[in-house]
């Protein structure tokens, strides 16, 4: 059959079926998207607040008293309210911005175009997993409204804290309680999510479009739906059995003898290690998660702005496959200190070494790939490179953390905290940024003002390195992490001004992205609008109008007769080939 | 613009399908036949997510088992032998259906089919007697490790078959009210691996309580 218009899809026209509980994956993706905006600022909030209370602990706020009753009383910040703002910052950038974003959002608006599909394979499970993902957060926000506020036990939620109850402390009673609910229902959201991807990137793709032919983007989110599959589900069934032993008096993780505020607990034999391997044997594919679609995205813009093909496109999506595979055997490296056998740990550190390998060969081929490149230094551009640099400098230190000789001393200090906020936060967000300026043409028709997203940049970029460099020296100089307040220890009190610095450039920052929210209201209304293509990029998005239609190719099935990156082909007339241009 | 739920997640947008050739890229784009295969890679995956689901339980059983001496086995209900049978049976009953469905009897189906979903709702019903037989010899949830995973993982398998049975009985309906076309085949095949699933499922939980429980 020679495919003629073969296809039923007609755009709903009423409001709701249209903007709401919509199942086109184009909307669903703005939906993740801003759902992710939303959080980000939050988060973003929350860490403002506690680098402030870190160089000023006795600074009365009126509106802190405002907001937390209890947790700020006249105004003073307690350090469990510290620890509840800590929680809930990590858990919000990790969960619903670092996991949404760059899967979610941006691979559900563009793999179904990349692929030369019409929507995802299943478009109502697609609208449920986004819904279900908007009831986590409701929930997960709801823990700072409830008696006792949010909880205390950090993004990674360790027992006996996070087990026991509103014994151990304000946000350890309902808020842990809602915060565990929400994130088994962000699992279950994050198991249809993968389900979508995978089906749809193995069964829709276009003909001739082969798995070798891919953007390096479709394999990023390929298999971070893998990673997301497997991972997921084994942090709802740790969920369900932490649930059970806060509300159903099991002993899981809890082991005998418990005392806490001079109450023994009637739990026996439990093992919170237990909870460590369930949580870390998710929480480091996580990391994966969080920065694989960033790869993509780097990748696709350093080739599309050199004007070169990416440079060993089979060993890139080798790279990709071997950091996913690698992913699932290295979680012990979050436990060296949990009094683990020495050769488990070496065991663990060899294989976190390993791991080297395939982010070096990355590291490689985005190089040899701006070799000798007309570069174009688009805003785009920049924050592709930028998130380069910044996965660079997060993963050597984390060659430092990786080996249990040196965690021993680094473990819970401050250069954990600049080894992952470097790697696995900002430069996943710098993807996002590199991603929102590369397509937000063809999400509205309109550009982003380049002048703005250049000051955006740079003064971003700037900003995040002076926040996370220092830490590293904090905790080299035996800074610990998650303590609300440095003024009482003799030993930290040199380190003050280091701190005071990262606070007033934690608070630059934090201004400068409004310049980014500015401009992203205000193009998508007045940019100077964008022709089909204005990258002169090769992928099949670029085929279709901006905003694209409703089933993308408007009733026509493209066929792909080229690789992803082919860029000053020799011979040919243009610069680029496009995917779908005749062979 | 796609159904409901139910033909989304199990299918029934596609036709007959063509032999099933992995790989993509090469074949006609777009057409029924895609939709067949997507829903088998999604079913394909679902189930890998449902093994490392019932994985994590499975390894934090033995490690919770191995590591403390507090643990004392539950006795297994008698019953539970009774309701493996049923479920084993409500799985032949569904390939039968199927060899019905390949040669053309519909009443044979319809048949067996029904079968399949009543014994299916059995074994729950099953379930909840043995429930109940370990809460009147004592045992709860909270009882020791032994009890705390037998309900945990009886009850989450239980959850799962729901499902099972959510989708068994809509092709149950559909099939009633003759709307059983060729493009439902797809729905039928879904629910049936997912079914076989859950049945080796309860057969490893079985061989877990009774040599380790």
């Amino acid at each position: 059959m020679a495919s003629p218009i073969v296809h039923a899809h007609h755009a709903p026209t009423g409001f709701i079926r249209r903007y709401i509980f919509s199942l086109d994956h184009k909307v669903i993706g703005i939906q993740y998207y801003f759902l992710a905006l939303f959080s980000v600022f939050l988060g973003m909030g929350l860490s403002v607040l506690m680098r402030f209370h870190l160089v000023y602990p006795d600074a009365k706020v009126g509106f802190f008293e405002t907001l937390w009753k209890t947790g700020a009383p006249g105004g003073i910040m307690t350090p469990e309210l510290y620890l509840s703002l800590m929680t809930m910052h990590g858990t919000i950038m990790v969960f619903f911005v670092l996991t949404t974003a760059p899967q979610s959002g941006f691979g559900n608006y563009f793999l179904p175009i990349q692929i030369g599909a019409e929507d995802m394979a299943f478009p109502v499970l697609n609208m449920l997993s986004f819904w279900t993902t908007f009831l986590a957060l409701v929930v997960m926000v709801a823990a700072f409204f409830v008696p006792g506020g949010a909880p205390l036990a950090g993004w990674t939620a360790y027992p006996p804290l996070s087990a026991v109850g509103a014994l151990s402390g304000p946000g350890e009673g309902l808020g842990q309680t809602l915060w565990i609910i929400s994130i088994a229902i962000f699992s279950g959201a994050s198991l249809m999510g993968a389900i979508n991807f995978i089906a749809t990137t193995i069964d829709l793709r276009a003909k001739g479009l082969s798995m070798m032919r891919l953007p390096l983007t479709c394999w990023s989110w390929f298999v971070t739906a893998i990673l997301g599959l497997l991972g997921f589900a084994v942090l709802l069934a740790a969920g369900v059995l932490l649930l059970l032993d806060r509300l159903a008096g099991t002993s899981f993780f809890l082991p005998a003898g418990l005392l806490v505020n001079d109450q023994i607990l009637n739990h026996k034999g439990g093992s919170p290690l237990l909870w460590q391997h369930l949580f870390w044997f998710f929480g480091h594919p996580e990391v994966y998660i969080a920065i694989l679609p960033g790869m993509g995205v780097a990748s696709q813009l350093l080739s599309t702005f050199s004007r070169k093909p990416i440079f060993g496109y089979r060993a890139m999506v080798y790279a990709i496959l071997g950091i996913g595979f690698l992913g699932f055997f290295v979680w012990g490296h979050h436990m060296f200190m949990s009094g683990m056998n020495p050769y488990s740990a070496f065991a663990f550190s060899i294989l976190t070494m390993s791991i080297g390998v395939p982010s070096a060969i990355k590291t490689f081929n985005w190089i040899g790939t701006l070799w000798g490149g007309r570069i174009r230094f688009t805003t785009a551009m920049l924050f592709a490179l930028g998130f380069v640099s910044l996965f660079v400098t997060g993963g050597i230190s984390g060659i430092f953390l990786g080996q249990p000789a040196l965690d021993l001393y680094f473990h819970d200090t401050y250069f954990v905290v600049g080894h992952f906020h470097m790697i696995m936060g900002v430069a996943a967000i710098f993807g996002m940024f590199a991603g929102t300026f590369y397509w937000f043409p063809k999400v509205t028709g309109r550009f982003l003002n380049e002048t703005l997203g250049k000051i955006h940049f740079y003064l971003t970029f700037i900003g995040v390195y002076a926040i996370f460099t220092p830490m590293h020296y904090l905790g080299i100089a035996g800074n610990p992490r998650r303590y609300a307040d440095f003024t009482n220890f003799d030993f930290l009190g040199k380190l003050l001004p280091v701190h005071t610095f990262m606070t007033h450039a934690a608070f630059a920052t934090a201004v400068v992205q409004l310049i980014f929210l500015f401009n992203l209201i205000w193009s998508a209304k007045k940019g100077k609008p964008a022709p089909v293509n204005p990258w002169e990029a090769t992928t099949l998005e670029w085929t279709v109008p901006s905003p694209p239609p409703f089933d993308n190719f408007a009733g026509k099935h493209p066929v792909v007769n080229h690789g992803p990156y082919e860029y000053s082909v020799p011979g040919a007339p243009k610069d680029y080939i496009m995917q779908s241009d005749p062979a | 613009m796609a159904g409901s739920l139910t033909t989304d997640v199990i299918g029934g947008r596609g036709a007959p399908p063509p032999a099933r050739n992995f790989g993509g890229g090469d074949r006609e784009p777009g057409g029924r036949g895609a939709h067949r295969r997507a829903s088998m890679t999604g079913l394909m995956v679902l189930l890998a997510a449902s093994v490392m689901f019932f994985a994590a339980f499975t390894s934090a059983f033995f490690v919770r088992r191995g590591m403390s001496n507090d643990w004392s086995a539950t006795p297994m209900p008698r019953i539970l032998w009774l309701n493996t049978g049923v479920l084993v049976a409500s799985s032949l009953a569904i390939e039968l259906a199927r060899r019905a469905l390949r040669s053309g009897q519909r009443a044979a189906f319809n048949r067996y089919w029904t079968g399949a979903t009543v014994l299916g709702a059995l074994f729950l019903c099953g379930q909840y007697a043995a429930w109940r037989e370990l809460h009147s010899a004592g045992f709860y949830l909270a009882t020791n490790p032994s009890s705390s995973f037998f309900f945990l993982l009886t009850c989450v398998h239980a959850l799962h078959l729901l499902g099972g049975i959510t989708a068994l009985s809509y092709i149950d309906v559909q099939a009633f009210l003759l709307r059983l076309g060729p493009g439902k085949r797809t729905a039928v095949d879904v629910s049936a691996y997912f079914w076989h699933f859950l049945d080796a499922i309860w057969i490893l939980l079985m061989a877990l309580f009774f040599f380790w429980g």
